[in-house]
């Protein structure tokens, strides 16, 4: 007779072999076609292999160039020579020459490279491939030493804190704002916030087209916007509660809203920093006082994004500044990890969260200030959409000194 | 400065390159395939050759290798050297993977050319060109079918010397040198010169020369996609003879520059002991391969 009935409950055993069995048959398969290689009866034995290198970063040093190299093709890549300035030069590799799928490897070239001018170094594979990377104006990398910490905090501080804590100091001119001066001044702070989202989203997907394709940089940039928002979702949701419990200080409706602005802006700081450092680092932003003078009007705006959710209450100094640390020291800390690191996943990553971050605080501050009306109809009135635009003509106008 | 390591030592010696002629490289039981020489009433010779059109990897520096098509799996060919008025005939055999020929320069009917269209050899076929070995100077073969830029700068080309029959040239250390160069990432720009094929071989290994002595280079330029090269000598002047077809030399230098295709064969003595630098004269080619150096040395010569 068949058994017509499964135990209500499987022992561990069973529920562990139903857990593992579809793997190790999985195994197997990868075993087989490891072993038989299908795909190889397509390509045939004198196709040549495909080579993808891709080189992260070059870092210049007072004793020559090192080049860090990642392959991101299928097959084992064997680096052969190496030119700079159609020149064969010498090189040590730090990790060998041959570079296994995902393998990576530091080149050291003893270039007597030249301040200020452009070089391009050009990795010769065992096949003859050429892979080539520019480096547009020549200046020493940044070392770790307390200078360069300096340095960049001082940076930081001149293009994300100052600028942003100024912003705050509008406080005042808000609170005294009447409701339809309020419900402008937050339309500003949407269009401010809406360039920064096509800003930050642009120079995301700028950063993943200069990611190696192994990395699958959109969906990282994705992964991280969606993380962003869902965090910030759930750090509101969790203010909010507090709120209703006990009646602590910083946590108003506008408060919530403000801090989460804060922090949708640090973000995005964080992710501009990154860029300044890099630029510094790559000397494409040698001379760029005019850059730096750029970043702070742009960013002197992004404190009124942040007080105008709490314009209708009374917060303290000591609220205020906090709120303007959170939303512009990520500015340094971008900084020193763009000079430092130059990392493109770091790039794509931060830029990512970034714009998660802002899409999110447009969305709470949208919703805020709609209130019970559906959020198209309180656009569509004069003053509102006229703030909008005003916001978004200021960052865009700010953002021309930054190129 | 230069690139990294060595070649492995393989099948092809471009300092064994430069002395050798009608395969006289080869051991003589193995050279009696690819070279017969069988003497004519009217004094001449009849010389019979095989060439054989075969792909090959080669290896044109370090750890960097070419997927070239070679004369006798060798780049350049083999140098093919005759006197004015010999019977030349080279048994062609395409054992390669493209249609191929030989196109030589010098005079011969137009059956002989190897160029047109009808003239090409199949893989797996073979063809005789049959010619009177004139004018005397310093001469190359080549691949002439289509594509001619890839045919050519894959590796089919070869130098081919027509001796003088009445003035010999008097007697000299002779150096066969062809100055080429690689793309190896087919985007129609070299990333590789030399003089016979290596990048830089004889900056490791100069070529050693007497103190003295008469010197003569057969230099031949088949860089393809540069319009020009040239070769410059450290220390020293040079006469000229331009495509080696007078007996008198047309210039003194120390630098000449020659167009694809282009010849000369240049004389000199060393007058100094020591190494001398020699290189293409374009800083880049010097840079990429294209530099060698001459080891200069007295030979003491009882009397």
């Amino acid at each position: 007779m068949i058994p017509d009935t499964v135990p209500a409950r499987w022992s561990p055993g069973r529920l562990w072999l139903s857990a593992l069995l579809p793997l190790a048959l999985l195994a197997i398969l990868i075993t087989v076609i490891v072993k038989t290689s299908p795909g190889e009866s397509l390509r045939g034995g004198a196709v040549p292999p495909v080579e993808r290198l891709s080189i992260d970063r070059a870092q210049l040093r007072t004793d020559g160039i090192v080049l860090s190299v990642f392959n991101d093709g299928p097959d084992p890549v064997t680096i052969a020579q190496v030119t700079v300035d159609d020149a064969f030069w010498a090189f040590t590799a730090s990790n060998g020459t041959v570079l296994r799928h995902l393998g990576r490897t530091a080149l050291t070239i003893p270039y007597p490279w030249v301040e200020g001018e452009a070089h391009l170094v050009k990795v010769l594979t065992s096949t003859g491939t050429a892979f080539e990377h520019e480096i547009p104006v020549a200046t020493l990398s940044p070392q770790p030493d307390v200078r360069y910490f300096l340095t960049f905090a001082l940076l930081g501080l001149y293009v994300g804190v100052i600028p942003v804590s100024l912003g705050l100091l509008w406080f005042p001119l808000a609170s005294s704002a009447g409701p339809k001066g309020l419900d402008a001044l937050l339309a500003v702070t949407l269009g401010l916030l809406a360039f920064l989202l096509i800003d930050t989203v642009g120079e995301g997907l700028e950063s993943v087209s200069l990611l190696a394709s192994s990395y699958q940089g959109l969906a990282m940039f994705v992964a991280a916007a969606a993380g962003a928002w869902l965090a910030l979702d759930v750090v509101g949701a969790w203010l909010r509660r507090r709120r209703t419990r006990a009646r602590s200080v910083a946590s108003s409706p506008g408060g919530v809203v403000a801090l989460l602005v804060a922090v949708g802006i640090g973000l995005h700081n964080f992710g501009e920093g990154l860029a300044i450092g890099a630029a510094f680092a790559l000397g494409e932003a040698a001379l760029g006082t005019v850059l730096i003078i750029g970043f702070t009007l742009h960013n002197t705006t992004e404190g009124l994004a942040i007080v105008a959710p709490i314009a209708k209450e009374r917060p303290s100094f000591g609220a205020l500044a906090r709120l303007g640390v959170i939303g512009g020291v990520p500015t340094i800390a971008g900084a020193w990890m763009g000079g430092l690191v130059q990392s493109p996943v770091m790039a794509v990553l931060c830029l990512g969260l970034g714009a998660g971050a802002i899409a999110q605080v447009i969305h709470q501050v949208a919703r805020q200030m709609a209130g019970t009306r559906p959020v198209m109809t309180y656009f569509a009135s004069a003053h509102v959409a006229l703030g909008l635009l005003a916001g978004f003509a200021v960052m865009y106008a700010t953002g021309m000194l930054v190129g | 400065m230069g690139p990294v390591g060595r070649v492995a030592p393989g099948a092809f010696n471009p300092t064994t390159f430069l002395r050798a002629w009608n395969f006289s490289d080869l051991p003589a039981d193995r050279r009696a395939r690819f070279y017969r020489e069988t003497p004519r009433p009217d004094g001449s010779l009849l010389r019979e050759y095989e060439l054989v059109a075969v792909d090959r990897e080669i290896e044109i520096a370090p750890g960097l290798f070419f997927p070239a098509w070679t004369y006798n799996g060798q780049v350049p060919g083999p140098t093919l050297r005759a006197t004015e008025g010999d019977r030349v005939r080279v048994t062609f055999i395409n054992q390669g993977s493209h249609p191929h020929t030989i196109h030589f320069h010098g005079w011969h009917p137009p059956e002989m050319d190897g160029s047109l269209p009808e003239h090409e050899i199949k893989p797996g076929d073979r063809f005789v060109y049959e010619f009177d070995a004139e004018p005397f100077g310093l001469h190359l073969y080549h691949c002439h079918a289509s594509p001619l830029k890839r045919h050519i700068h894959k590796g089919l080309y070869g130098v081919f010397i027509v001796d003088p029959r009445d003035r010999a040239l008097a007697p000299a250390d002779e150096l066969v040198m062809v100055m080429n160069g690689f793309d190896t990432n087919f985007d129609a720009d070299n990333e590789v010169y030399a003089v016979n094929s290596i990048a830089h071989h004889h900056v490791h290994e100069p070529i050693r020369v007497e103190v003295g002595r008469l010197t003569r280079i057969y230099l031949v330029n088949v860089t393809e996609f540069d319009l020009l090269n040239s070769l410059h000598l450290h220390g020293m002047f040079f006469e000229v003879f331009r495509t080696g077809t007078a007996m008198a030399p047309s210039e003194t230098t120390d630098t000449i520059m020659l167009c694809q295709g282009e010849r000369a064969i240049l004389e000199t003595r060393f007058r100094y002991p020591g190494r001398f630098m020699f290189h293409a004269h374009q800083s880049e080619f010097a840079e990429l391969g294209w530099m060698g150096m001459f080891e200069a040395m007295e030979v003491r010569r009882d009397t």
